[in-house]
């Protein structure tokens, strides 16, 4: 569980600095924004494979069955548990950016239930499928491309 | 050792340092886009205390910022790398770029002047003809030193890219310059076409995984030079063997310990600066933790590591946050290949003597460099009870960091390079 924090600490702090680093004067850097975007992938990939672990021990409310998610011996997360996040999910090419990102506009879907995220805690909205980017056409994202394919893509714009 | 320190004349932070290949004339370059050329002093060279001082020499504005109109990108003016043409006549050469540019500068000196012009005043006023009536030969008087710099070459529009290297062949006629995925070849007269000899950019840029971080040609060897990349892997390659490098000769890497495993890895794996030894035999890789001595004859794994601040591993998550890993530390060698040193934080650089199997840490600051001091050994303590002397790793200034050294080519002279001054330590003369 530490891991999976930390995992989500790290992910957050990479990619306020991928957004830094596109003010930086002399533009992108090609081997630094490689480098934090591997580092996102490895952080990525164990907070996925942490939920995964903590999937199989509860109800995976990500699966595609019309069956209550929640457990109730799951506390945490809860909002993430909750079958109506899941239907917001996927809505189509609307560009939603993942939660834990400094977001540009309000975001509050009529017609739902939202709780205000305690200050300090990342609401982490898997799979984070893609990341608005200056208006171009956003594309659905296989899972497994995720940010890093996303990021390559903004770095093919140098 | 002993030191003097220059007086900072130069506020900008210094990005490039540069010993000339007879060691006389070191060369800085700043952020500003500033050359600084010192000399040494060498009247007193053959006396048995003889010290070392080097003075300024030459300064020049080498690169001015620029803008890329089409990718609306401002071109920073830091000079990236330094390197100095073998001396062929009496003026000096370099090469020095940005991260785009890449100019070869003439440093040339003037110390006669003509005088005794028939037809111009001494203030290059004409003369009125009809006051002319004899005829004389004008001829050259003394005048204080004045050294020049002119750009005689400028080599640009060939990287897409930010430049990380330029290396001069052993040829004398034809450098390399790279940038994060290609390596262009120059002929030094030819401006207006480079040939491209390496070009690691994928088809599809989705699927880039390394980029090259340094280059450099061998030392006697016009044919072979060598690329580091992101991944902690060197190639070497031999032009004769294609036009196009992509495949490597020779590929030397060593497997990852899976215990060190972090997310970091692969960060702190990625090389900073690679350079060959003076014999040619070797090669030195500098990543974020060590300094690894390679053979080129052996590509499954160096012949030698050395821990630069091994107590850093244990803090690579603040490192991260604060950008220090993203750091790029160089390294160089002595002149004779049985020393090299690198730099740390807290203005601490280290030195490995490979023969003795013995290392140092020296600690480059104002206070601890009194003109004739000899530097006291610094002392890092990981962890446990610090002794006395000793400094903890959470009182290290991850501000001051020492990412430039040199050493001169034949003595026991180096330079180092704190944020914005330039300290210069030579060997204790009895």
């Amino acid at each position: 569980m530490e891991v999976n924090v930390e995992a989500r600490r790290i992910l957050a702090v990479s990619i306020s600095k991928l957004y830094a680093s596109r003010t930086q004067r002399g533009g992108l850097r090609l081997h630094r924004s490689l480098l934090l975007s591997m580092v996102m992938r490895s952080a990525r990939d164990i907070y996925h494979s942490s939920r995964e672990t903590e999937g199989q021990t509860s109800e995976e409310p990500m699966e595609t069955s019309s069956k209550e998610g929640c457990d109730s011996e799951i506390t945490e997360d809860k909002e993430n548990m909750s079958p109506t996040k899941q239907s917001r999910k996927r809505r189509g090419k609307a560009s939603a950016a993942p939660d834990f990102l400094p977001s540009k506009r309000a975001r509050l879907e009529p017609g739902e239930e939202r709780y205000a995220a305690p200050m300090g805690s990342w609401r982490f909205d898997p799979p984070p499928t893609h990341i608005a980017h200056q208006g171009a056409d956003l594309h659905q994202r296989s899972r497994d491309r995720g940010i890093t394919g996303t990021m390559v893509q903004a770095l093919r714009s140098i | 050792m002993s030191s003097n320190i220059l007086p900072p004349t130069f506020a900008d932070i210094i990005s490039t340092v540069e010993f000339n290949h007879t060691g006389e004339l070191l060369a800085t370059g700043d952020k500003g886009g500033r050359v600084v050329i010192f000399q040494q002093e060498i009247e007193n060279k053959n006396l048995p205390q003889f010290r070392s001082e080097y003075n300024v020499y030459s300064t020049f504005q080498s690169h001015e910022p620029e803008f890329d109109y089409l990718k609306s990108l401002e071109i920073e003016e830091k000079i990236n790398k330094i390197r100095w043409l073998p001396q062929k006549n009496a003026a000096q050469f370099l090469l020095s770029t940005n991260d785009k540019t890449i100019k070869l500068w003439k440093i040339s000196e003037r110390d006669k002047r003509p005088e005794g012009y028939n037809l111009k005043e001494e203030d290059g006023r004409y003369k009125d003809p009809n006051t002319i009536t004899s005829l004389r030969v004008p001829v050259l008087i003394p005048m204080d030193l004045m050294v020049e710099a002119s750009p005689r070459r400028v080599f640009a529009n060939a990287h897409t890219y930010h430049i990380n290297s330029i290396s001069v062949n052993s040829d004398d006629e034809t450098y390399l310059s790279a940038d994060d995925l290609r390596i262009n070849l120059w002929h030094l007269e030819i401006t207006d076409r480079s040939f491209n000899i390496v070009d690691i950019k994928p088809a599809n840029m989705e699927e880039l995984t390394e980029v090259i971080t340094a280059a450099e040609f061998h030392p006697h060897q016009c044919n072979t030079f060598v690329y580091s990349s992101s991944k902690g892997t060197l190639r070497l390659c031999d032009m004769r063997a294609s036009a196009l490098c992509d495949k490597h000769s020779k590929l030397f890497e060593e497997p990852e310990d899976p215990s060190n495993r972090s997310f970091f890895s692969e960060i702190i794996s990625s090389i900073s600066d690679v350079k060959f030894s003076h014999n040619g035999r070797y090669m030195m890789t500098r990543d974020y933790l060590s300094v690894k001595i390679w053979d080129l004859n052996m590509e499954n794994r160096p012949v030698e590591t050395y821990q630069v601040h091994e107590y850093l591993r244990s803090k690579l998550c603040s490192l991260y946050e604060n950008d220090c890993i993203f750091d790029k530390f160089e390294c160089c060698w002595n002149g004779n290949d049985s020393v090299v040193m690198t730099g740390s934080y807290n203005n601490f650089f280290r030195m490995f003597d490979r023969g003795q199997r013995r290392d140092v840490t020296l600690e480059a600051s104002r206070e601890n460099s009194k003109p004739m001091q000899v530097l006291k050994p610094r002392k890092v303590c990981a962890g446990g009870k610090r002794k006395k002397d000793e400094i903890s790793v959470d009182s290290l200034d991850f501000n001051k960091k020492i990412l430039h050294t040199a050493w001169h080519p034949q003595d026991n002279i180096i330079a180092v390079a704190t944020t914005n001054n330039l300290y210069i330590f030579q060997d204790k003369v009895n």
